[in-house]
């Protein structure tokens, strides 16, 4: 790789790491309740006593609802679209199966595209549906990190926050005023938005317009993904120029990433939370490293103004990060990129993963590793002064358990269905690889589109709607009850006797943890892709 | 490792599908020897006739291994068995010595019943001595063969059924009903019959049970996933039923899996080879958290006994004289502190002991209203005693404490001494300097406790000031003063309300609800029956030092148990490499590249991962049955000790593993 190379790497990696400690610091003070002039009228409003705090299980049941009404609301916009307005295009309205997807896909904060945005949906459908949900969803996962927070700080208590409150705080104090400057910064960069007709050029091409740059912002702040357009943030009009691509790159990292640190704030113990960004890099960065490495020569399916490098910074950090939103064809990549992409998702995207998702993932991850290898210290294994015991151990198996079934059964069902193999572009084992990113993708609720496989059938929607809920769902409930199962725990001191867990050593064995258990399942599948087309090309 | 018929039979006993249904790891390879005999039989299919036979190999590695952990505690089982042998007992009528007594045999024998034991005679059940003192040989629960006393009143009032009454006799009140004697419960215990899995091994348990998950839905997946790859090819056939299942076995915690329940039987062996009786798997596992130790200074901190060192006289008085009276306040006080007095006194100024009746002396012994003993000599009264008993033993006969006794008594408490003054006719004469001998090497076990994160508080009945002293001469971390039950069992409340695991030992009566309370206690089996019951660890020894070995022994236990899981789970990364091109080589040959080991063919590697994932569980029983040992050396090097060899371990071995067996497998 080129001098030029490494420091466009360089200057990726410095910048989003630079802004770790100041938002991660501002996110903390939020979450700590140093804010609150604009959000109590909210509560007042929705008639929420803010100081009502709730159990695990009412915790549940209420973020469980809010995912109900969102899903049924965005199945009902989209089922009946032409009647609303914002639609100079006049889509006509969705079949259930491919609303059923669209919904499932942006209440999870997946993001998974089974349409082309600017041949689809309306205005008013990008608007109230789907951006409403970018924000949503992107909030719903970023209280249960807050929740899992406080059951870790608290002692023998019953109760783990208010989950209207973590919602209104996360969305009024950080992804709203995130998003306005993002989406200012990107109008001036040359984004568009507004909500005119499709413009015909002189030259016969017809331009398709849209609201685009206030739904990119928090598509990528919110590790959402979902595109305006249907080659997503390929599109010049989504991302026009060098630096609307480095800051869209930043932002799909940026809160993952801060949100190590205001976990560490949150837990009083900041060195928890530098430990598990740590651990997240030391497994990014060697796969950003072969990405980019392997796509150098390696131009198709790339965007000339990006080049391969920022190409192959995006696959890894969009993948890594439950993203989804591709400046590059993942399809095209050479097979060691596509077996990187694949496997940072297989990870089980906790690797900064979603936005919130991805650190209560990982702490799901530390709670294992503890409970692997902390009884070689000769004590029974605890985390953050709690005790790991049989409860704990359910859920976070739920947990590990949930997405490898998704993105297992799934791609089988689809590889066994004429439905599931008919939309193939190409065949063999890059065919295959075609299916295993799309369910693997779908399982692990990243989004990202592999591109080549034309995914609308009946049956991938139906299953891939089903797969995505199943995930979301088999993960968030148990990190849930986990966080009230800790909550209800004494704190044991810390002493010498502890397992230390934010020293280099345990950095290194959760990192080997998240690899092995999280991706020995896959590697027979991996095998029958993107390892025998990279061994074919020998 | 030693293996009789017994253990071999008991492994195959152990072929039953209830008992493997009860560990769902193993359960799994189990279906999968059956499935893979189905097949090798329908086929009559060599390969998979070889793999099932390892499967079964596999299955069996791990009963055996199980067998053999219980087969030590069985033996053990069988000699106290012996003990408790039908005795006929001697029914009495009425609860007292001398009355009317039936024969009766054991089992007749209920709760409350009173039976008169005589020299020879072996006590019939658990019970307290209420009337008589004997000594009974206990050897058969304790191994010890020096004779015990056991007597009514007081921490020494408890016998067990089955030992022998060697001399005078003892009326006993039984306490237990037949069947649920200690004898028994030990018995039950030692076999493994009545244990139950510790929370730990339940959680554990559900780990394995879900990675077994993960892994069965990958090889199941492998099935459709490998036919659209040959259809896609157009070459090769699907991966067979058999070489899912091998690779199935190979993948899922196998290993662990199999040396669990033993690791769990073994780590109550060892208690019981350091003369403990864990009453549960859970004491085992919580010995090994606990991060407070309560130890009672006297015996455990200090030598049993306080010993003179030192005569300070008032300064009426001389030295010689002070030791003179004090010897004779000592001649017929027959407690450790009071012939060191006598003893100091002839070594220090060549006083010879006297002979009291010759003196046509008398005795004043200790009681609790005086709490001063002494003699009274031709009109003499010499007196000893603490310093308030004696202030008070002076103020009666409207005198004084000089200020320079008082001055030298308070100066050995602070030392951590016990001053003991003695008056004679009415005077004070000076102070005996007692000191309590801190036991050597105490400081360095401490020392290595505090490097293991476990802190230290001693329990006296001492006054702060002598406690201190003495806290600060052995290096215990704290200690609690003027301990009473009470604020004994407030300490252990308080230590757990911050989050502590604490433990203690105890014998008496009153430790009983501290006992009950801390989350480790160690009862004395020379204690009470309260006291036995409260504990949950009993002390055949009734060392009081013992606590801390019993430490080292849960962790020990725990250590094992997360090696081998590292172990078992590192093993499977190997095996991918063994397998995966194994799997695909008709359809993808170019996967051979990932065959890094070089092994010969397909099937020689697949069997060769079989076969390294049974001997392995072989290989490790001896490791599971002596448990990892325990280095105090902080968590932090621990943890990298242990990662370095079982999980580093764990991903290298097997890779040299099955090439062995490859190359071993191509001589034939």
């Amino acid at each position: 790789m080129s001098t030029s190379d490494w420091i466009q790497i360089g200057v990726f990696l410095g910048i989003f790491l630079a802004a770790v400690k100041p938002l991660g610091a501002y996110m903390a003070a939020v979450y700590e309740g140093k804010f609150t002039r604009l959000d109590g009228w909210i509560y007042r409003i929705l008639g929420v006593d803010p100081g009502e705090e709730q159990s695990w299980q009412q915790y549940s049941i209420h973020w469980l609802c809010f995912h109900v009404v969102g899903l049924l609301a965005v199945l009902g916009i989209l089922m009946t679209q032409q009647w609303h307005p914002w639609n100079p295009q006049g889509f006509a309205n969705l079949p259930f199966h491919m609303a059923f997807n669209i919904a499932t896909s942006f209440v999870t904060n997946t993001n998974w595209q089974n349409y082309g945005g600017e041949s689809t949906l309306s205005y008013f459908s990008q608007m109230a549906a789907l951006t409403v949900q970018n924000f949503a969803s992107a909030s719903a996962g970023m209280a249960i990190l807050v929740a899992l927070a406080r059951g870790i700080t608290r002692r023998s208590v019953g109760v783990i926050g208010n989950f209207w409150v973590d919602l209104t705080r996360t969305t009024v104090y950080i992804l709203l005023p995130l998003s306005l400057v993002l989406s200012l910064v990107l109008i001036q960069q040359g984004v568009i938005d507004n909500l005119d007709a499709y413009v015909k050029t002189t030259g016969g091409q017809v331009l398709p317009m849209g609201p685009a740059a206030s739904q990119i912002a928090i598509k990528q702040l919110g590790t959402n993904g979902g595109g305006f357009f249907n080659v997503n943030s390929a599109h010049p009009f989504e991302n026009p120029t060098p630096l609307s691509n480095l800051l869209e790159m930043i932002a799909i990292l940026l809160i993952p990433a801060a949100l190590c640190y205001t976990f560490g704030r949150l837990i009083q113990d900041k060195r928890q939370g530098w430990a598990l960004l740590g651990t997240m890099l030391i497994i990014f960065v060697p796969f950003l490293l072969l990405i980019v490495w392997g796509e150098a020569s390696n131009m198709e399916g790339k965007e000339l103004r990006f080049g391969t490098v920022n190409s192959g910074i995006w696959a890894a950090a969009t993948t890594a990060a439950s993203n989804g939103s591709v400046n590059a064809m993942h399809d095209s990549f050479l097979p060691l990129g596509q077996f990187c992409t694949l496997f940072l998702m297989m990870l089980g995207e906790v690797v900064f993963g979603g936005v919130g998702s991805g650190l209560y993932g990982m702490i799901i991850f530390a709670i294992i590793t503890v409970f692997i290898a902390g009884q070689m210290v000769g004590r029974t294994p605890e985390y953050l002064g709690k005790k790991i015991e049989t409860f704990e151990m359910k859920m976070a198996s739920i947990a590990i358990l949930v997405p490898p079934l998704c993105v297992l059964v799934g791609t089988a069902i689809a590889v066994m269905h004429p439905q599931g193999v008919g939309g193939l572009l190409n065949h063999g084992p890059h065919g295959f690889s075609e299916i295993l990113y799309a369910f693997t993708s779908m399982g692990n609720n990243n989004g990202s589109a592999f591109g080549g496989y034309s995914a609308n059938s009946v049956l991938v929607n139906i299953l891939g709607g089903v797969i995505m809920l199943v995930s979301r769902f088999g993960v968030a409930i148990p990190a849930i009850a986990i966080a009230g199962s800790l909550a209800g725990k004494k704190t044991t001191p810390v002493g010498l006797g502890t397992l230390p867990t934010h020293g280099p050593l345990f950095i290194l064995l959760l990192a080997g943890t998240v690899v092995i258990v999280g991706a020995l399942a896959f590697l027979p599948a991996l095998a029958l892709g993107p390892v025998v087309e990279q061994f074919r090309l020998r | 490792m030693m293996l009789n018929q017994n253990q071999l039979m008991e492994s195959l006993r152990k072929l039953n599908p209830k008992h493997q249904a009860k560990n769902p790891v193993m359960f799994v390879v189990f279906v999968g020897s059956i499935l893979t005999t189905v097949i090798a039989l329908k086929d009559a299919d060599a390969f998979s006739a070889w793999i099932a036979l390892w499967l079964w190999f596999t299955v069996w590695f791990g009963n055996l291994a199980e067998a053999i952990a219980e087969g030590r505690g069985k033996a053990q089982a069988d000699s106290l068995r012996k003990s408790r042998q039908s005795v006929m007992a001697k029914k009495l009528t009425e609860a007292r010595y001398g009355s009317a007594w039936v024969h009766a045999s054991g089992a007749d024998l209920h709760k409350g019943d009173f039976v008169v034991v005589e020299a020879g005679d072996y006590i019939p059940m658990d019970g307290e001595v209420v009337e008589g003192a004997a000594t009974v040989d206990e050897s058969a629960i304790t191994g010890e063969s020096a004779p015990v006393i056991r007597e009514s009143g007081g921490d020494r009032s408890s016998v067990t059924g089955g030992t022998r009454v060697l001399s005078d006799w003892l009326v006993v009140q039984i306490t237990s009903q037949p069947g649920e004697t200690f004898l028994d419960r030990m018995i039950g215990l030692v076999e493994g019959a009545n244990r139950k899995k510790t929370p730990n091994e339940i959680a554990l348990t559900i780990l394995l049970a879900s990675l077994t998950i993960v892994f069965l839905l990958a090889t199941v997946t492998l099935q459709p996933f490998s036919a659209f790859a040959v259809k896609e090819a157009g070459k090769g056939a699907a991966v067979s039923v058999t070489v899912l299942v091998a690779l199935l076995v190979c993948l899922i915690p196998t290993t662990i899996g199999a040396l669990l329940s033993a690791i769990g039987i073994a780590g109550m062996d060892r208690m019981l080879k350091a003369n403990v009786i864990a009453m549960s798997g859970r004491a085992v596992e919580a010995a090994g958290d606990v991060d407070i130790l309560l130890l009672d200074k006297t015996g455990t901190i200090t030598l049993g006994n306080r010993q003179a060192v030192a005569f300070i006289p008032a300064s009426h008085t001389s030295e010689v004289e002070l030791a003179d009276v004090a010897q004779l306040s000592s001649l017929a006080d027959e407690t450790p502190e009071g012939r060191s007095v006598v003893v100091l006194a002839k070594e220090k100024y060549g006083l010879r002991e006297r002979d009291l009746g010759q003196l046509g002396a008398h005795f004043v012994p200790f009681t609790a209203k005086t709490r001063m003993s002494g003699v009274d000599l031709n009109g003499r009264e010499i007196r000893k005693g603490s310093m308030d008993s004696i202030s008070a033993y002076l103020a009666a006969l409207n005198r004084e404490l000089p200020p320079e006794v008082k001055r030298a008594a308070e100066d050995i408490a602070r030392q951590g001494g016990t001053p003991l003054l003695v008056a004679a006719d009415g005077r004070a004469m000076g102070v005996i300097h007692l000191k309590d001998i801190v036991k050597g090497g105490i400081k360095e076990r401490f020392g290595e406790l505090r490097a293991a994160g476990i802190r230290t508080i001693m329990i006296t009945g001492d006054n702060p000031l002598t406690a201190a002293a003495i806290a600060a001469e052995s290096g215990v971390d704290e200690f609690l003063a003027e301990a009473t039950p009470e604020r004994k069992l407030s300490l252990i409340r308080e230590k757990q309300a911050e989050g502590r695991l604490v433990a203690m030992t105890g014998d008496g009566t009153n430790d009983a609800p501290a006992l009950a309370q801390a989350d480790v206690a160690v009862a004395m089996n020379s204690g009470t029956q309260a006291a036995k019951e409260a504990g949950n660890l009993i002390d055949l020894d009734s060392n009081p030092t013992k606590l801390i070995e019993i430490v080292a022994i849960g962790k020990q236990m725990l250590i094992t148990r997360g090696a081998l899981t590292t172990f078992s789970i590192a093993n499977d990364v190997a095996k991918y490499f063994a397998i995966i091109p194994a799997a695909f080589a008709a359809t993808y040959p170019e996967l051979n590249a990932l065959n890094v080991m070089g092994l010969r063919t397909p099937e020689s590697a697949i069997l060769s991962a079989v076969i390294f994932n049974a001997l392995i569980i072989v290989a490790l029983i001896p490791l599971a049955l002596k448990g990892i040992r325990y280095r105090p050396i902080g968590a932090a090097a621990l943890l990298q000790r242990h990662i370095l060899l079982y999980g580093v371990g764990g991903l290298i071995v097997p890779f040299i593993g099955i090439k062995a067996i490859d190359m071993i497998l191509g001589v034939f």
